[in-house]
């Protein structure tokens, strides 16, 4: 207790704690129709064309979120398209986009100011990442992605659950999509300051895989996400400062071992291997 | 009245004619089964009446107080929803969502709609369960509770007794058969199985890439393209 007062006497704790939270949340709702659609990847992709976009503004002296907000909605549009359409299948579409930004970002950064720590904590997410101007803007853009996804709850289950039902029953499946992935690019934008850009996709991926090991419905598979990946967050942050670790990775770390947990309960609860 | 009328039309992919010529009329009450092989073009049309693809040339007509999205639809199980999280009520209400619109939750209404489509089609004990957890012919039936959340006047089934053991295909053709008597809805249905198609529907549409035959199932059985199609055996003429 004495431990979670001092974090608390630090703004700049209290402030990544309640940015952090709230994109855990945005995630861990995100995540639930992103791991069953088989968008999981997309996720991935984006936090690495963040990575880019983020290490180009270094270089070139302009605010971070500025490039990369609009970057990242760009490919999150791209992403759709591409895994939706074309010759290359999805989940290669996504590696070609991903590990492809992924070179320009370290060849710009390369011939520029080299691997300073301003590119670690853009890896690897830093705690002293976010700013005043940062949080205000974090927290209203998490707001409103938890908004749209409370008001588009249903189109999200619809398209989520069976596209070719919504579409043949005359609903434009492509705006709800659209919206996902927007959605999306938004939350991994937003957690990367501080999980970095090679964690932030977990935030999505494991309170949702986490939920699924027990939760047999959809609207309770949301609400234990998002449970789970916002204490998974808060005991991170914990850890992260009583140990001083990064906090992305203190918080995947909790994240993991949840997991194994729910796994291992789902496990004997269905009958272990009879 | 005629729900739907089509008139001489093809569908292409990627500007290879798959199905060519097709005339016919879907009155309101009728019961229509789609026969015919694989790769037939039974599907495509099937896309063509939900309005998701668009005929090459031709014309489908709706009915004057049809549109798109009251048609109900039943599509074939992809692999993803087999381990899907979601409980039947769940997956049974979402069909209300065209109905209505881009409002936010579902109306009490959508729900009173919802749990009686369940309890015509016998489910209504089990709309807490998993989807995943019930047996082949539960979830069809879940499904076809879904697709007439959608709809009041015509439904669309692509092959669904697909993969259902004996007994639970009966039991699917059955309760098909009940809501088409009972609810007087129109009825399209894709089908491999010719035989129990003649039983139950009220017509027959044999599709080889072009009409082979469109009419009654009596007077199907009657034809050389239904005799050949039903074994030959029909009326002991190849015996």
């Amino acid at each position: 207790m004495e431990l979670i007062l001092e974090m608390f006497s630090h703004t700049f704790i209290v402030r990544a704690m309640i940015v952090g939270l709230l994109v855990s949340l945005c995630a861990a709702l995100l995540g639930v129709s992103l791991v069953l659609k088989r968008y999981a990847m997309i996720g991935t992709g984006l936090s690495h064309v963040g990575f880019a976009a983020m290490a180009i503004a270094g270089v070139i002296d302009m605010a971070e979120l500025t490039l990369a907000l609009p970057v990242v909605v760009a490919a999150a549009f791209l992403l759709l398209r591409v895994s939706d359409s074309s010759k290359i299948k999805g989940d290669s579409a996504v590696a070609l986009i991903s590990t492809g930004s992924l070179a320009i970002g370290v060849i710009v950064v390369s011939l520029t100011t080299g691997l300073t720590l301003h590119i670690c904590n853009v890896m690897f997410g830093s705690i002293f990442a976010m700013t005043q101007a940062t949080v205000q803007l974090s927290v209203v853009l998490s707001i409103v992605v938890i908004v749209l996804f409370v008001l588009f709850y249903k189109q999200l289950f619809a398209v989520t659950y069976d596209e070719t039902f919504a579409r043949a029953t005359g609903t434009k499946t492509w705006i709800y999509k659209t919206l996902l992935a927007l959605l999306t690019a938004v939350t991994v934008v937003l957690g990367m300051q501080m999980m970095g850009a090679l964690l932030i996709a977990s935030l999505t991926l494991f309170p949702a895989l986490t939920a699924m090991r027990l939760c047999k419905r959809f609207l309770s598979v949301v609400i234990m996400a998002a449970v789970i990946g916002v204490s998974c967050f808060f005991v991170g942050m914990v850890f992260s400062f009583q140990f001083d670790l990064p906090p992305g990775a203190s918080v995947v770390g909790v994240n993991l071992v949840i997991f194994s947990v729910f796994s291992a309960i789902g496990f004997f609860k269905n009958g272990g291997l009879a | 009245m005629p729900l739907i009328t089509c008139k001489d039309v093809a569908f292409a992919y990627d500007g290879n004619i798959v199905v060519h010529g097709l005339n016919f009329t879907v009155n309101q009450g009728d019961y229509l089964c789609i026969v015919g092989e694989n790769g037939s073009g039974k599907t495509t049309l099937m896309q063509g009446l939900l309005g998701l693809m668009r005929p090459k040339s031709g014309e489908i007509e709706l009915g004057e107080d049809l549109r798109h999205n009251q048609i109900g639809y039943m599509p074939q199980q992809n692999s993803s929803q087999k381990d899907f999280p979601a409980s039947v009520y769940e997956v049974v209400l979402s069909g209300r969502l065209s109905s209505r619109g881009a409002l936010p939750f579902y109306s009490k209404r959508d729900k009173e709609i919802a749990l009686s489509n369940m309890e015509k089609l016998g489910i209504l004990p089990m709309r807490n369960k998993s989807f995943r957890e019930l047996s082949g012919g539960q979830q069809q039936r879940v499904l076809l509770s879904r697709a007439l959340c959608a709809t009041e006047k015509m439904l669309l089934l692509d092959e669904p007794v697909n993969g259902l053991d004996p007994v639970a295909t009966l039991d699917l053709y059955r309760a098909i058969n009940d809501l088409s008597r009972d609810t007087k809805i129109t009825i399209i249905m894709i089908s491999h199985d010719v035989r129990t198609a003649v039983e139950y529907a009220s017509h027959i549409l044999h599709l080889q890439n072009s009409r082979v035959y469109f009419g009654t199932s009596d007077l199907y059985k009657e034809t050389a393209a239904g005799r050949r199609f039903l074994g030959g055996d029909i009326d002991g003429t190849n015996s």
